[in-house]
């Protein structure tokens, strides 16, 4: 794990899709730096010899017909649409 | 008090309505009643519908009537979590990003629930996306402890656990990440059952880290959560994590008698260190209880126990951001109404910064911070590797013990706005549960008694796919301690 920890707060916010304040910006750095600091207890672990655990019992591939089902009508996929227009979905202007 | 509908369980309920001395309707109607009675106070539910919970009852009498009953919850009200998709129901996860949102389609669970004629009452209170240990971080209201209105009532599923201890409905469903069932059932002193990973479809559950995410039912008595499992689990073809695997009826070997010799675990990282004594002296009494049965214990270890909060928070935060990212404001999530018009990505931060609370924020940019580039290795690809390491201490205990035994949380409930400022002491409080689910055991919370007036739990920690075993241990004490019989004065 790195060792300096300072995070880029508005780099990761900008990844993560979230406008923060500034009042939240210096918070929030603040509480993962703290974060940060103690999950680098996890540096204490040789874990060079270890698989990784993706999923906790032994998993297998799951096959099914490639057959519709259970698909919903239009009305119903798009009732929770903040904004709709002829049964699509309307979102701001994004060309020019 | 004993004698009112809404302090009976959801077996004597079953057993009433066979036979036919009450109505569904009638035993609907006492807890909207009680509901109406307490619930400003307690403050469970994000929302009720109680014509609909009336019509669904009329229904079930009347299927009664035709002598075609479906199962044993066929007119018996189940409480959800505000997380779990009921079709034409709300469902908002207590964030106001889903304020406005109804669901399209039933999930499993309450697709199984249908099928045995429960009805489907209310929606409880919870952590936002279940992302808490108290329901202060709800987006709506933070719930009430039913046996000190002061305290917090756990989470993420305070609204379940706070609701069943209230008597406002005698079961109900939560969901359990890192302890969200089991911490606010030993914080209401109610039964709370995580089942192993895999054993419960997911399909329907709004997802928070998917490799841990279990549904599991709260119910004040160990038959009524066998109860609610026997109706809720098995493989599901829309969760490819959902496993194929015999069904026991796990009501039965909750209360079967036959003598067996049984060996616990009690792992010397969890009592050594951790506890303030008197907070988990029932707990202590509780093993000596069991000892005085003639049931065995041994001390074992589960020497990675301190790396399982630092695991558990990289695990689910990255799980988190990347299942949160769905919430964009375009498609069925509120949308924010000014963003810049010239930066055609500004509508998702707007609307996600007006749609998420704090720790949400919080958890969703740590999760994307230990995914991204230059520091996946570092934090993510690490932290599945302890998760391996977890997971071998549990399998390694497991060879010489049937089942293990912790308490369930360090302390009794805390008062509201205790870590409201550090949000590392609140995770911390997870410790004792968080290790089942990145093991994907199966975990039963009971309560065992009281420190202070406030509720205990016991926490009993299975085997894959051994809920059975685990209900029967819980059996074991309860059958001694009519614990179902306390209610906090309300």
């Amino acid at each position: 794990m790195p060792e300096e920890q300072s995070i880029d707060i508005q780099k990761v916010a900008n990844l993560a899709r979230i406008a923060l304040t500034d009042e939240e910006k210096s918070k929030l750095s603040g509480q993962l730096d703290s974060i940060l600091g103690y999950i680098n207890k996890l540096n204490e672990l040789d874990t060079s010899n270890v698989d990784p655990t993706a999923h906790p019992h032994s998993v297998y591939n799951v096959w099914r017909e490639d057959k519709a089902e259970g698909e919903l009508p239009i009305e119903e996929a798009l009732k929770n649409v903040p904004e709709q227009r002829q049964n699509m979905i309307v979102v701001p202007k994004v060309v020019e | 008090m004993g004698e009112e509908l809404q302090f009976k369980t959801a077996g004597e309920l079953s057993d009433l309505l066979k036979g036919g001395s009450v109505s569904s309707v009638e035993i609907v109607q006492a807890f909207i009643d009680r509901v109406e009675s307490v619930d400003d106070r307690v403050r469970a539910f994000n929302s009720y519908d109680a014509e609909d919970a009336l019509a669904q009852a009329r229904a079930s009498d009347e299927r009664r009537a035709k002598a075609e009953r479906l199962g044993e919850l066929d007119g018996i009200p189940v409480g959800l979590k505000d997380n779990l998709a009921v079709k034409g129901q709300p469902l908002t996860c207590s964030s106001k990003i889903l304020e406005s949102f109804v669901s399209p389609y039933d999930g499993t669970c309450i697709q199984k629930l249908k099928a045995n004629g429960a009805i489907l009452w209310g929606r409880l209170n919870m952590d936002e996306f279940a992302m808490g240990s108290s329901t202060e971080n709800s987006g709506t209201h933070t719930t009430s402890n039913p046996w000190d209105l002061d305290r917090i009532p756990g989470g993420s599923s305070g609204g379940s656990a706070a609701a069943v201890a209230a008597c406002e409905t005698p079961v109900a469903l939560g969901s359990d990440t890192g302890g969200s069932i089991r911490q606010p059932a030993s914080h209401c002193g109610v039964v709370g059952l995580k089942p192993t990973y895999g054993r419960v479809s997911r399909y329907g559950l709004a997802a928070f880290a998917s490799s841990l995410d279990q549904i599991g039912p709260i119910a004040r008595n160990i038959d009524d959560a066998a109860l609610l499992l026997n109706a809720i689990s098995g493989y599901d073809p829309h969760d490819s994590t959902s496993y194929k695997i015999d069904v026991p009826d796990f009501r039965k070997a909750a209360a079967d008698d036959s003598d067996r010799k049984w060996t616990i675990g009690l792992p010397k990282e969890y009592l050594e260190e951790n506890s303030d004594a008197a907070a988990i002296k029932p707990v202590l009494d509780a093993i000596e209880f069991y000892k005085s049965q003639g049931i065995e214990f041994k001390e074992i270890s589960l020497p990675h126990t301190e790396y399982a909060v630092a695991t558990y928070y990289i695990i689910a935060t990255a799980e988190a951001s990347s299942n949160l990212a769905r919430y964009d404001g375009i498609r069925y999530t509120s949308r924010a109404e000014s963003f810049d018009g010239k930066d055609s990505i500004d509508i998702y931060h707007q609307s996600r910064a007006l749609g998420f609370g704090e720790e949400v924020k919080r958890r969703v940019i740590l999760g994307t911070y230990v995914l991204s580039s230059g520091y996946y290795d570092a934090y993510y690809l690490k932290a599945q590797k302890c998760r391996t390491l977890i997971r071998s201490d549990f399998e390694r205990a497991f060879e010489s013990v049937d089942a293990i035994m912790t308490p369930t949380s360090p302390t009794p409930a805390t008062l509201k706005g205790a870590h409201a400022e550090d949000p590392l002491a609140m995770y911390l409080s997870d410790i004792y549960t968080i290790s089942a689910n990145l093991a994907g055991i199966p975990g039963l919370s009971l309560p065992c008694g009281y420190v202070d007036g406030l509720p205990v739990g016991l926490q009993v920690l299975g085997k894959p796919f051994k809920e059975d075993e685990i209900l029967k241990l819980g059996w074991i004490f309860e059958s001694a301690h009519a614990y179902k019989d306390h209610h906090p004065s309300l």
